[in-house]
């Protein structure tokens, strides 16, 4: 298929940052007063190489149709596209592509998953093991993203069951001691990666303490599936969302895995058209997942970029891509450590930790911060980064964070400790 | 640079001397607001004589910005009467809001010009607006008591 030939791509064996640069065009530009660039906000959403945006076009320019809804040759070749690269991102992540349902974001995955469950209570026994009530418990952290905080908050409100959480601890880790769960727990959510600290919780022992209890697992992959290889199925999961934009795919795009036997016992969420059996007047019967999950036209070019996205980042080898971010994480975390006044929020050590670093200032607000790094060229995020609880359990408003992908330069961490100094120097402090 | 436009001497004066800070009894409203953006706080009350501010006190946690901002304010509108005070706002919310496209009232705003560099960095703008927005609800708030007082019972 052609959308495919043009995103396929080699990269040459060796890890080549620069050339891997020169498919991403926004990254030769320059912001304010002519500084280049330095992009460190792929946290919240990751660029995008030409081979993605070349796929999105020929697919638009020549197979668009409405998917899995005409018989004509291009409804045929747009269906195509679009399981082709639900196929390509269910290889990636140890899946099949049965388990994997189209959202438009990671948010989306995690409402559906809330939704589905509160309607389980009136949707028949095969439902059952979704369907909570007062005296249930869900289960969070309190490093959560709210996209993993608040559905759940609302879930129990809707429900009468009841919200509990493990607590992190001073140096940011996961605190397994904080909470046990009970045979009251329904469901274990919880991050690959705290989009502000970067920890990797112990994943293999949260699952194993969920199953204890008979309880279900959703692991939030945002932050990781963007930057190292993983293996859902063997992390033991039984449901995971991530989205698209922030692994160099199109907005507009994610996904909610759940195991195949979970999600064909799932009721829907979104009803209407495409994901039917039959339809009466009285009432209508549903397809079998994934379609049960997607009611309506579809984003159809977003997939295809998303899969093309997928084949950049299969090229390059996650692998290699976890490598080259391992070591520009321990470079800023070494260089951040150096400077006086800042304090790193979330582990130091790159042991169990992703290239998301958070940090403050001493008298320097982190938005006054973000100001002086903007001025420099350096884009970082300010604020609570949809992590307001984890901000108030260190006593604090608002971080600056680095966050680093694949494209990302030695020295563009460089330049961020430059940007640091710069904010000490220009608040006059230190 | 940019930056200097931005940080305007005035404003960096207010943020490290700031005017008025720390809460303040007697007050008539009071309101608390944060910018979700990026969890900064304020607690401003309002005293009122009258029509006349007598005091503007308040608590904040926030950037230099939000900060100077606030402390400009109480230099604005203590002494002045509710209605120039909110006119002045007006003025200010003007100023903030255009992109650097509006001329900004020196006569209405006098320290608050400094502040007309933040109105090209959209991100920046709640940030200067949040103890404006306070000061506004908290005078809100009083006249609302005032109003349920002082109406008649079968008004209502
Ligand atoms: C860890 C984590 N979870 C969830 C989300 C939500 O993603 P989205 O906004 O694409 O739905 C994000 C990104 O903002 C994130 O970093």
């Amino acid at each position: 298929m052609s959308a495919r030939a043009v995103a396929a791509y080699d990269v040459e064996q060796a890890f080549d940052v620069e050339k891997i640069r020169g498919d991403f065009a926004i990254l030769s530009r320059t912001v304010r007063e002519g500084r280049p660039l330095v992009y460190l906000d792929s946290g919240a959403t990751s660029q995008r190489p030409r081979q993605v945006l070349d796929a999105e076009r020929a697919f638009l320019e020549q197979h668009n149709a409405a998917v899995h809804r005409g018989a004509h040759q291009l409804a045929e070749e747009a269906t195509d596209a679009y399981e082709s690269a639900r196929s390509r991102i269910a290889a990636l992540i140890g899946a099949t592509p049965g388990e994997l349902v189209f959202t438009k974001n990671a948010t989306e995955g995690v409402n559906l998953l809330a939704y589905a469950m509160s309607n389980s209570a009136t949707a028949g026994s095969e439902c059952e093991r979704f369907a909570l009530g007062p005296g249930d418990e869900i289960v969070v952290t309190e490093m959560e993203h709210h996209a993993n905080l608040v559905p759940w908050q609302e879930l129990c409100r809707r429900t009468g069951a009841t919200l509990r959480w493990y607590g992190v601890t001073e140096d940011g880790r996961l605190d397994l001691d904080s909470l046990q769960l009970s045979e009251r727990t329904k469901l274990v959510a919880f991050t690959h990666q705290s989009n502000v600290m970067g920890t990797v919780p112990p994943v293999a022992e949260l699952v194993r303490r969920a199953r204890e209890v008979g309880a279900l697992t959703l692991l939030d992959a945002c932050q990781s599936v963007p930057h190292g290889p993983v293996d859902l199925g063997s992390l033991g999961v039984d449901f995971a969302v991530f989205s698209g934009h922030k692994m160099l795919g199109p907005s507009g795009i994610g996904v909610l895995y759940g195991r195949r036997e979970l999600l064909e016992a799932m009721p829907p969420f979104l009803t209407g058209g495409s994901m039917i059996e039959l339809v009466r007047m009285e009432g209508s019967s549903y397809a079998p997942p994934p379609q049960r999950f997607e009611a309506g036209v579809p984003m159809t070019s977003q997939a295809v970029g998303l899969g093309a996205a997928v084949d950049y980042l299969s090229a390059v080898g996650m692998d290699r891509v976890a490598a080259h971010e391992r070591a520009l994480t321990e470079r800023a975390l070494a260089g951040l450590s150096e400077v006086d006044g800042v304090r790193i929020i979330g582990p130091t050590d790159s042991e169990h930790r992703g290239g998301a670093v958070s940090f403050v200032i001493d008298g320097v607000h982190a938005h006054d911060a973000g100001q002086v790094l903007d001025s420099l060229g350096v884009a970082a995020r300010v604020g609570h980064h949809c992590a307001w609880p984890l901000h108030r359990r260190f006593g604090i408003a608002a971080t600056v964070r680095a966050s680093f992908a694949l494209y990302n330069l030695e020295s563009e961490v460089d330049t961020l400790i430059d940007g640091v100094h710069e904010s000490k120097r220009f608040f006059g402090v230190g | 640079m940019q930056l200097e436009q931005m940080y305007q001497e005035i404003i960096l004066d207010h943020y490290r001397n700031p005017h008025r800070r720390g809460l303040r009894e007697p007050y008539d409203g009071e309101s608390f607001q944060v910018n979700p953006t990026c969890g900064d706080e304020v607690t401003l009350r309002v005293a009122l004589d009258g029509d006349t501010v007598t005091d503007v006190s308040y608590d904040a946690m926030g950037c230099s910005i939000s900060q100077a901002a606030t402390s400009v304010l109480t230099d604005l509108v203590v002494g002045r009467t509710v209605g120039d005070s909110l006119s002045t706002m007006d003025s200010f919310v003007e100023m903030i809001q255009s992109r650097g496209e509006v001329e900004p009232d020196e006569d209405a705003l006098s320290d608050a010009v400094a502040f007309a560099g933040v109105a090209k960095y959209p991100a920046r703008v709640k940030c200067a607006l949040l103890g404006w927005m306070a000061f506004k609800d908290a005078v809100g708030r009083v006249r609302e008591d005032d109003s349920d007082a002082e109406q008649p019972v079968e008004a209502r």
